[in-house]
């Protein structure tokens, strides 16, 4: 079920693909300059593994061909398909592994080092990523203590797609900064006639992204983590607070299609209400990938019939949560190790960030690289969230209460959008669901 | 996962088996005399019984062997997986859908098999008619899932089912003329079980103001300015209006120069809990009531004005999710038992019926008594075929069930499916044990079509 959140990427990547043919010659040169420079791994034959696919895969294969042009390595791409750990742990088991791969998710890197499958990086890449990453991403690629992952591309969770028409028609000039605000903005874009927001409670996994940027935002990162972890119960003042916040939002006439119809709206369905040709809201919240969604399903283009903005701040700062691949060296040899230390590169990122429909949490990477205002914009939260940064909690959470579909903390959370009135006994079904998952 | 290759294997197979095993007993005693070896009967058996060993009993046995153990599959938990089971709540309503499922799916499968039989029997285009009847039954199960999720899709504008519900509702009732239409928060009007009415009550002479708002943009752009209303002695005026300007310069409640009038609109002035007077708003949103009697009224906007477009029915919603899904599963398979009980109808002796008919009995009588007394071991056959099939039903759940009522929706195939394999842990302790549980549901209708098949051999 998780692969349905990278499923939209794909049509990010595939427009911003367009841009390709303006940078292709930009490229080259970098790659000439720091030729001489890098260590020569001609003869080293190299394969990667990652979830992408289409023109994402396509993208990451022109970061790869730089690394060729650099070492002289040969780099081959893999495919994994949606469930990479099951994949990596299939061919781990059979004894053919990918020289390096690539991780969606902190647990399966964590689970991974423990197993002993994934190798630590070495100091020069460790240096590096003190020097182009926030302390944040190196814990998250770090299992007791050592560093295994370089967080190459990242996922921001924390905006809100609007209609920009539907916002002049309110009069509503700036967009919503802090929650009040945003609670407010709904209530004058409902009194002008629209409806605000556009949720799509069909998909779980949205309502548990919308929970975890108040949560994150509302409590602090420290809880965030605890609970994340299930150290606190889910029935702590600070999740009521949270859902009584979401409740403020969840109000039936707010939503588009009422609760009923939005607990029937998948994810692009709930985009298609706003952005398509006969637009039934004014608000949808989720990742960059909603761009993605946009351009393939909907006439409106990014940047003018639709906009974004950042997830307003519940509490003191605003969240940033998302998500990020990492990757990691599957087995112990030089040329693994240095592809993994290009990686963590500004120039390998910045290759990607031209063409568009990819985020990187390298703080050394210029933002003029990325092809538009918006993508900017997403990247720039994340990298000015810095240590605030927090991955998604319900990927941090056994299957069985954040990512399954109809159960755990997805069904309690399109209850509670049914019945936003019932925050102690919603608290209490999460509760004893994830009691149930993680077994204390 | 072990009792499906079971299902199959006895449901085809397992009549054949008996009957070879019948037959093959008289030459093999001869050949036992003749000194051919008595081993040859059991190497004839010998290819089938492998693969009935590794394909059905191996699995069953390790099944109920893998139920024992814990989610890693090293731990011995004994009977915990089953009593894990039983306690948690999913598995009951899944236990409890199964229920409804069996009860009610084959029944009314077999009901309607048995009219689109019989009537069909006696229709010039029967075959065209059989065909189309049988049609859904060449469709995949998944396929058959994704047509009906387009089907019962709640919005009316793509959901087929909804559409025609919502059209048919709109030919014997009007839309209401500003749907979705409220009040403020604070301003004159409270809302009262649906209806609107101000605060403070008016005397004829004076104006009052009603204030609205989320009316679309759209809509107001095709609206009149509002006006206000003048005061007129002896007569209780107003204004109807669309209170809302973009911007922050607007006040509330104040008629501002963009703002729009709401005309067709039902307006009521209430004395004492009865309704004194009735006007309609003009375009530019004032009415007036005259010849009212001096007194203190409260104007009521009522509910009906501002009545949501209806929208159909929840399908999917967690309430009509099982009959929503059996009702997909009623037209999937009713070919099937229209063209076994087709066949059973052609096989019944005409002269049976004939006989009937000339001892003076009616067509009802003749079914009645005749017909369904010759057809009931074909309709027994039919129904415990649908029994077992539908104690397995998984894919029309998983596909048309949307996650917010699958919980609802769910039967055991699909919980066991869930429980063993959906998450990087799934735990297939817990699934085995479900399985298992599945496979003692199946028994007792395989016993039964087994001991059929014997005594029909008989």
């Amino acid at each position: 079920m998780r692969s349905m959140r990278r499923l939209p990427l794909r049509g990010t990547a595939l427009v911003a693909g367009l841009a390709l043919a303006l940078t292709a010659c930009g490229g080259g040169e970098d790659g000439d300059s720091d030729g001489a420079t890098g260590t020569s791994l001609k003869g080293v034959k190299l394969e990667v593994a990652a979830v992408w696919t289409g023109g994402e895969a396509e993208n990451f294969k022109k970061v790869l061909a730089g690394f060729t042009k650099k070492t002289g390595a040969t780099v081959t791409y893999t495919p994994t398909g949606d469930n990479v750990a099951a994949y990596l742990g299939s061919k781990i088991q059979g004894g053919g592994p990918p020289d390096v791969a690539m991780l969606p998710q902190q647990g399966v890197l964590v689970e991974f080092a423990k197993k002993g499958w994934i190798k630590p990086l070495g100091d020069d890449v460790k240096q590096l990523m003190q020097q182009n990453y926030a302390q944040i991403w190196q814990d998250l690629g770090s299992s007791d203590g050592k560093l295994y992952g370089v967080y190459f591309k990242a996922a921001n969770k924390s905006l809100m797609w609007y209609r920009p028409r539907a916002f002049e028609d309110a009069g509503i000039t700036q967009p919503p900064t802090t929650w009040a605000d945003l609670v407010k903005t709904a209530g004058t874009l409902s009194d002008s006639g629209a409806t605000p927001l556009s949720v799509a409670g069909g998909d779980g996994w949205t309502l548990t992204d919308w929970f975890e940027n108040v949560y994150a935002s509302s409590a602090g990162g420290e809880k965030y983590n605890q609970l994340a972890k299930h150290e606190i119960k889910w029935t702590d003042p600070t999740v009521k607070d949270a859902l009584r916040r979401l409740a403020e939002l969840w109000k039936p006439n707010y939503l588009a299609g009422g609760a009923d119809g939005s607990l029937q709206a998948d994810m692009p369905k709930s985009v298609t209400a706003v952005f398509g040709p006969d637009p039934k809201a004014a608000m949808v919240y989720e990742g960059d990938f909603v761009a993605g969604v946009i351009t393939g399903e909907t006439e409106a283009k990014v940047g003018t019939d639709a906009k974004v903005f950042p997830f307003p701040a519940v509490g003191a700062k605003p969240p940033v949560v998302g998500g990020g691949d990492a990757a990691v060296v599957l087995k112990e040899n030089k040329g693994a190790q240095e592809l993994v230390k290009y990686l963590a590169s500004a120039e390998a990122a910045t290759i990607w960030a031209k063409l568009g429909g990819f985020t990187s949490p390298n703080k050394a990477v210029n933002p003029a690289s990325y092809p538009d205002d918006i993508q900017r914009q997403i990247a720039k939260s994340v990298i000015d969230a810095g240590n605030d940064f927090r991955f998604d909690m319900s990927d941090l959470a056994p299957a069985a209460f954040g990512g399954t579909k109809g159960s755990g903390e997805w069904k309690r959370l399109q209850d509670f959008l049914k019945n936003p009135g019932d925050v102690d006994a919603a608290a209490a079904a999460l509760e004893a669901d994830a009691a149930k998952a993680f077994k204390n | 996962m072990a009792e499906r290759p079971e299902l199959t294997e006895t449901g085809t197979a397992g009549p054949a088996g008996a009957g070879a095993a019948e037959t093959g007993s008289g030459p093999s005693a001869e050949r036992g005399r003749a000194g051919a070896g008595r081993w040859l009967p059991s190497g004839f058996l010998a290819p089938a019984l492998v693969l009935l060993g590794l394909l059905v009993a191996y699995p069953i046995l390790f099944t109920i062997w893998r139920s024992l153990f814990d989610a890693g599959g090293d731990t011995f938990v004994g009977l915990d997986n089953y009593v894990a089971m039983f306690t948690d709540s999913q598995t009951f309503t899944a236990l409890k859908n199964n229920l409804i499922w069996v009860l009610v799916a084959p029944a009314l499968v077999t009901s309607l098999g048995l009219i689109f039989a019989v009537l069909t029997e006696r229709v010039r285009w029967a075959t065209a008619f059989r065909l189309v009847v049988f049609m859904p039954m060449a469709i995949s199960m998944v396929a058959a899932g994704v047509i009906f999720t387009l089907v019962y899709d709640r919005a009316p504008e793509r959901g087929l089912l909804n559409a025609v519900v919502v059209g048919v509702h709109d030919v014997f009732a009007d839309p209401s003329p500003f749907p979705g239409a409220r009040p403020r928060d604070t301003g004159p009007l409270a809302t009262r079980a649906g209806a609107y009415e101000t605060r403070q009550q008016a005397r004829p002479g004076q104006t009052v103001t009603l204030p609205l708002v989320a009316i679309t943009p759209q809509r107001q752009r095709e609206l009149a300015p509002a006006r206000s209303a003048q005061a007129r002695p002896g007569a209780l005026t107003g204004t109807v209006w669309a209170d809302f300007t973009p911007g922050a310069q607007a006040k509330a409640n104040q008629i501002d120069p963009t703002e729009k009038g709401l005309g067709g609109i039902t307006v009521e002035a209430v004395s004492g809990g009865r309704v004194a007077a009735t006007a309609t708003t003009a375009a530019d949103g004032t009415f007036t009531f005259t010849g009212l009697a001096d007194g203190a009224y409260t104007v009521r906007l009522p509910a009906g004005n501002f009545a949501q477009p209806y929208n159909g029915v929840n399908w999917l919603g967690p309430s009509l999710v099982t009959p929503a899904i059996i009702a997909s599963y009623v037209w999937m398979w009713a070919g099937f038992a229209m063209v076994l009980i087709g066949a059973g109808l052609a096989a019944i002796p005409r002269d049976a019926l004939e006989a009937a008919r000339v001892d003076g009995a009616t067509e009802w009588q003749v079914f009645r008594r005749v017909t369904m007394p010759l057809l009931a071991p074909v309709l027994m056959v039919v129904m415990v075929t649908l029994v077992i099939n539908v104690l397995k039903i998984f894919d029309l759940i998983y596909i048309i069930a949307p996650g917010s009522s699958q919980e609802e929706a769910n039967v055991l195939a699909l919980q066991m499916y869930l429980r063993s394999f959906v998450g990087e842990r799934g735990d297939q302790g817990l699934g085995s044990a479900i399985a298992v549980v599945l496979l003692l549901l199946v028994l007792p209708a395989m016993m039964f079509n087994i001991r059929r098949f014997r005594r029909e051999q008989g």
